[in-house]
């Protein structure tokens, strides 16, 4: 019941945006994300990024006069940063709802986590066949928020009232629990940026305007250009390189 | 003293470089010595300290003791803890206690404090906020062992005891001392306060028959700048909750001050660490490569 009520929602959500945007797909190419999910992603990676610096002035003593100055003064960091928090964790929630059916774990997943060495060191220059939409470790960063977004909301809250409210024994452990939280997540996001970067080049297009090439998809997500486009993967790979070599 | 040479900074909060009053003076550290067994409960204390601090009057609440309101406040910085504390043997006392900041020479609320210069310690040992500096964040509430700090969601700014260090800097005693009557209150060198009070323990151990007489000034945080002479310092929470052994929060000591630069320098290795992953092993291309020109694949 309630995950027809996300879904009808998710599809107004895109109509909607797909109305006030556009995104182009030329020949070759493939719709990897609608105007919806690009907004939701950079809205969520603003507020992120937001929500970090002003954390960051307040993490440690060696940073708070290089930072602070950015928002406007210690008081002002202070007032902003949970702000920032309640709005990243706000939107990155709708991006929940848009995903949450995608980003579910199946023993394929754990079969690509087996192999990430391979694929991460680049031994593996094609993923396994059967990687979806998100392989798993986008998906492993996906829940890695979305358990980080649950405890910033805890212990946020309890050091936003305060010790006053919650207690100083509260606070305290609130405030340990905050900073792994923040960093486990900033250390998967180092690795999110620079695999959608320089990584894996063509990712950032697909953020960007919202397609990528038929090879970039058959290359690292064979299942879904075959659930796409309904051509296997490995056979359109392989004319791709005969048509290569018979050019040069 | 008038120089104001006693109010070098030795300790501030948010900041990890040396203080510039660090080791530059002679001056002794002061010391306020209560002494709870001569306390009559009169309040001159805390009516001198709302006076010189030119606090608001608020109005008393009334919870069946002798006490003026149940805690301290933002604009009442000085208290006096009232407690009917029943004896084993039947009989009863009536325990007063000067509740007010202590003075710690390890000061759990500077370890917290996040903003450079909110928390000062000076080098004759007060612990004083500058609210100017303060964001308000409240982590020195969670910090303190004594529940001192005290916010104003007006100013959003918290406050507490300051020693007097306007006064004492200027060569005064605290207002507190000045006011009271009995002899209770003093005020000193720590060395000068500590002897009085270990002289003060043992006539009640010798005279008075208070076996357990005893000087609170807590090791665990370093001694305090307020000690207290206690008829039972085995028991100091039948004095309003006066912490037997009070402990700083883990969070602000060795988390803050050694695992949390340790963690940030993690993930900045980390981050440098992927970047040299595209310099050893490279991106990974969508295959085959090149890639064919128009794109197409049949």
């Amino acid at each position: 019941m309630s995950s027809n009520a996300i879904d009808r929602f998710d599809d107004k959500a895109r109509n909607t945006f797909e109305h006030a945007g556009r995104t182009t797909i030329y020949r070759g190419e493939l719709l990897r994300h609608p105007v919806y999910t690009r907004v939701l992603h950079w809205t969520v990676a603003l507020f992120f990024f937001l929500a970090l610096f002003s954390g960051f002035a307040l993490y440690l003593p060696f940073l708070f006069r290089w930072i602070t100055p950015l928002f406007g003064g210690g008081e002002l960091t202070r007032i902003l940063h949970p702000y920032f928090g309640v709005a990243f964790v706000f939107f990155f929630a709708f991006q929940v709802m848009n995903w949450i059916e995608r980003m579910l774990w199946h023993a394929n997943d754990s079969r690509w986590m087996r192999n990430v060495r391979e694929i991460a060191s680049g031994e593996e220059k094609m993923d396994p066949p059967e990687t979806g939409f998100f392989n798993a470790g986008q998906k492993l960063l996906f829940w890695e928020i979305v358990c980080g977004c649950i405890l910033y909301i805890i212990t946020g809250t309890i050091m936003w009232a305060g010790a006053p409210t919650f207690g100083a024994i509260a606070v305290a452990i609130s405030y340990v629990v905050h900073d792994i939280a923040a960093i486990v997540m900033l250390g998967g996001v180092f690795i999110h940026i620079y695999q959608s970067t320089i990584g894996e080049p063509g990712t950032f297009e697909a953020m960007i305007r919202g397609a990528v090439s038929e090879a970039w998809a058959w290359t690292f997500h064979p299942a879904w250009y075959k659930q796409v486009t309904g051509r296997d993967p490995q056979q359109a790979y392989e004319e791709a390189r005969q048509m290569n070599n018979s050019r040069t | 003293m008038a120089d104001r040479k006693t109010l070098q900074a030795v300790m501030i909060s948010g900041r990890s470089n040396p203080s510039p009053g660090f080791g530059m003076q002679r001056d002794l550290e002061v010391c306020k010595l209560v002494d709870t067994t001569t306390c009559i409960g009169c309040k001159a204390c805390e009516v001198a300290c709302v006076e010189w601090n030119d606090m608001p009057f608020t109005p008393t609440v009334f919870d069946n003791t002798y006490q003026t309101m149940p805690e301290t406040s933002y604009h009442f910085w000085n208290l006096i803890k009232f407690n009917e504390h029943r004896n084993p043997d039947g009989t009863i006392q009536w325990l007063m206690r000067k509740d007010q900041c202590m003075h710690c020479a390890d000061p759990g609320c500077l370890h917290a404090c996040p903003a450079e210069g909110a928390i000062v310690k000076y080098a004759n040992g007060i612990v004083d906020f500058n609210q100017e500096n303060c964001i308000g964040c409240e982590f020195c509430v969670s910090g303190c062992p004594f529940n001192i700090p005290r916010f104003n969601p007006e100013t959003k700014r918290v406050y507490k005891c300051t020693l007097c260090s306007d006064r004492v800097g200027e060569g005064l005693e605290p207002a507190c001392i000045k006011a009271c009557p009995t002899g209770c209150l003093k005020f000193g060198s720590k060395d000068d306060m500590k002897f009085i009070a270990e002289e003060r323990a043992q006539q009640l151990r010798d005279n008075f028959g208070w076996q357990n007489a005893g000087v609170y000034d807590p090791q665990s945080v370093g001694g305090t700048h307020v000690i207290y002479v206690l008829h039972d310092a085995t028991d100091p929470e039948r004095y309003g909750n006066l912490p037997k052994n009070p402990q700083i929060p883990w969070s602000y000591t060795w988390w803050k001050w050694l695992f949390k630069p340790i963690l940030g320098a993690f993930a900045l290795v980390g981050g440098l660490g992927i970047l040299f992953h595209h310099v050893t092993n490279g991106p990974r291309v969508p295959q085959p490569e090149p890639p064919p020109k128009d794109g197409t694949n049949a």
